[in-house]
């Protein structure tokens, strides 16, 4: 798929273009020179452009068409993936992908979000919108992890869980729900990188582990900005106000002791150099693997619950009488 | 003053707390049935209709009042949010938060409560709807896990009554992370072998259905009660058609198999000590003493 731009990244389209242009002529020691100048003020540009992102940019980076999603790191940091399929009880959620395979000769269960690459894989993907069967297909492939004492690596890209009627008839909240309860006694580490669009609950339906860790450009959100913007603005173009406001971007969330830590990415964004993207997740998942790794289940267990049985008590205090 | 209004104020806090609010009217037009209805029988009916049953949302000092035999005692009143955020949409979420404690005496969308149903000693949360929404942020994570670690200790039964709109907004992802936090405690109550009833009432939905409503040992239901994940209107506007009627309500969700049972709200307690006899609940309550507040 050809890179694609975004709206803010007017300034990098036309370096992009100028390039593009001067490939399509013959091919002279000035053309090579003036395309390695080009590129380097693309990075430059970049750099610059990528440094002051606003929340709202942000959001966009997150939902990059190019950005590298579950199948890409599978390619890129893993061996030998086998696709686990269906929840056992009603069908095979393609929004969510389970399988298992090896990362640097152990081996683990992986489990994502899938969106897809081009329109039908979109379609064939419901755009990573998961229905409660793929929770259901998750937890499942998590409890085989678990009885074969395998670490889970959890890829989260979604904009939620999927809003439709057979979703409700068949119980996504209860699958969410199930899920969040089970993974925090679930004995086996489990690390969790949101990677893309942490979408609410159906984010947090996977998203349960001894690390949480974020890519820098991902983002993490009770409620997506436009229907944040929608429902108290009442005015769903209020979205960049909404993105500010809600604080979904990963320093953010770093601060508030959600997430564990971010996972820097190439200048210009994850998509803009994939390989290098994918290099600087392997990094940090091999030594934390090796941390949580390397407790008792006892004490893994213990580190989870009091993780998440904190969350939020900065924001609270006692009134006295 | 009106005789007749749509909609019924919460009732008071506890009378120790604040003065019993003398209702606007003395007549209710039934939203069910449109017929009026004279203010003082919703009393003994528990605000639920006496002509077509039609359920008024209770609030929460009023459902601790219809669960628990006598007086309970009250936890962790006193924790409010800090706006950890500093949200500011169209007002300060500071602002709502004082509206909200203004036009309900209380802190927070819940109350945590122990004391004895039909003579089983419970840990009860029970939300205020009308605390911006029943909606869940730091403190009402807080104040549930507190309320459920304090059962383990106590070794007592759980009963949460959801009434809710889901994450509170206003405190971003951290309100949604107290799905994890309540959630994680329910985990360790269940490995405890304690009973967790869930009590459904009109709204649950979002992240509070997507989490603890529907972990009972048994979810419970009022009548009518719109249950679900995504807003009805969230799901009209992604299918592009309109829902089916009785969508997302008690007794559809019950049909779909979501709920073990939908009962009115003047069996509800019976059915809730019941169930907890049946989980052996009442052989706890005897070995269990007072619980330190
Ligand atoms: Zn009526």
């Amino acid at each position: 798929m050809p890179l694609e731009t975004l709206e803010f990244e007017e300034p990098i389209a036309a370096l992009l273009k100028e390039i593009e242009a001067l490939t399509q002529l013959p091919r002279t020691d000035a053309r090579d020179r003036e395309i390695e100048a080009l590129g380097r003020r693309l990075v430059t540009v970049r750099g610059t452009l990528y440094k002051s992102l606003t929340p709202w940019q942000r959001v966009l980076v997150a939902r990059h068409p190019n950005r590298p999603g579950l199948e890409d790191f599978i390619q890129r940091l893993f061996t030998g993936f086998v696709e686990i399929h269906g929840d056992r009880r009603f069908a095979d959620d393609h929004a969510l992908m389970t399988g298992f395979a090896e990362f640097k000769g152990q081996p683990v269960l992986l489990v994502g979000h899938v969106k897809g690459g081009d329109t039908k894989e979109k379609i064939f993907r419901n755009f990573g919108y998961a229905r409660p069967e793929g929770y259901r297909k998750a937890l499942r492939a998590m409890r085989l992890a678990e009885k074969f004492r395998r670490p889970i690596i959890v890829f989260v890209d979604t904009p939620a869980a999927y809003p439709g009627i057979e979703s409700e008839e068949r119980g996504v909240a209860e699958a969410i729900a199930v899920n969040i309860r089970d993974m925090t006694v679930l004995d086996t580490p489990i690390i969790v990188i949101v990677s893309g669009e942490g979408g609410s609950g159906g984010a947090l339906g996977i998203a349960i582990g001894d690390r949480v860790l974020m890519q820098e450009f991902a983002i993490y959100s009770v409620i997506p900005p436009e229907g944040c913007a929608a429902l108290v603005w009442r005015d769903s173009s209020k979205k960049a106000e909404a993105a500010a406001a809600l604080k979904l971007t990963a320093p953010d969330l770093l601060e508030f002791g959600i997430i564990d830590e971010i996972v820097k990415e190439p200048i210009g964004g994850a998509h803009t150099d994939p390989a290098a993207a994918a290099q600087l997740v392997d990094d940090v998942l091999t030594r934390v693997l090796a941390e949580v790794g390397a407790m008792t289940s006892d004490a893994r267990l213990a580190k989870r619950y009091e993780k998440f049985r904190n969350m939020g008590r900065a924001g609270i205090e006692f009134l006295e009488e | 003053m009106a005789w007749f209004k749509k909609t019924r104020k919460p009732m008071a806090a506890p009378a120790k707390e604040k003065p019993s609010r003398v209702p606007e009217g003395l007549w209710v037009k039934c939203p069910g049935c449109a017929q009026a209805i004279y203010n003082k029988d919703l009393v003994t009916t528990l605000n639920v209709c006496p002509k077509c049953g039609h359920h008024f949302r209770l609030g929460a000092a009023e459902r601790l009042r219809t669960l628990f035999d006598a007086a309970w005692t009250e936890y962790d009143k006193d924790l409010v949010s800090t706006d950890p955020l500093s949200f500011t949409d169209t007002k300060p979420y500071r602002a709502r938060l004082k509206a909200g404690m203004e036009g309900t005496g209380l802190r927070d969308a819940v109350i945590v409560a122990s004391g004895a149903i039909d003579g089983i000693e419970t840990m009860v949360a029970a939300m205020e709807y009308e605390f911006i929404g029943g909606s869940m942020g730091v403190v009402v994570g807080e104040k549930i896990a507190r309320a459920i670690e304090r059962a383990i200790g106590a070794r007592m039964p759980v009963v949460i009554v959801c009434c809710s709109g889901g994450a509170r907004m206003m405190e971003g992802a951290l309100s949604l992370m107290q799905m994890a936090k309540i959630c994680a405690a329910l985990a360790r109550l269940d490995r405890e072998r304690l009973p967790y009833i869930a009590v459904l009432t009109d709204p649950t939905t979002g992240g509070v259905t997507a989490s603890f409503a529907m972990l009972g040992d048994l979810n419970i239901a009022e009548p009518k009660a719109l249950i679900g994940f995504a807003g009805p209107r969230v799901i009209e506007q992604t299918i592009r058609q309109k829902l089916p009627d009785g969508f997302q309500r008690s007794e559809f969700l019950m049909e779909k198999g979501m709920l073990d049972l939908v009962v009115d709200r003047r069996e509800l307690k019976a059915t809730i000590a019941s169930a907890l006899r049946f989980m052996g609940a009442g052989a706890l309550a005897t070995q269990s003493e007072a619980v330190s507040p």
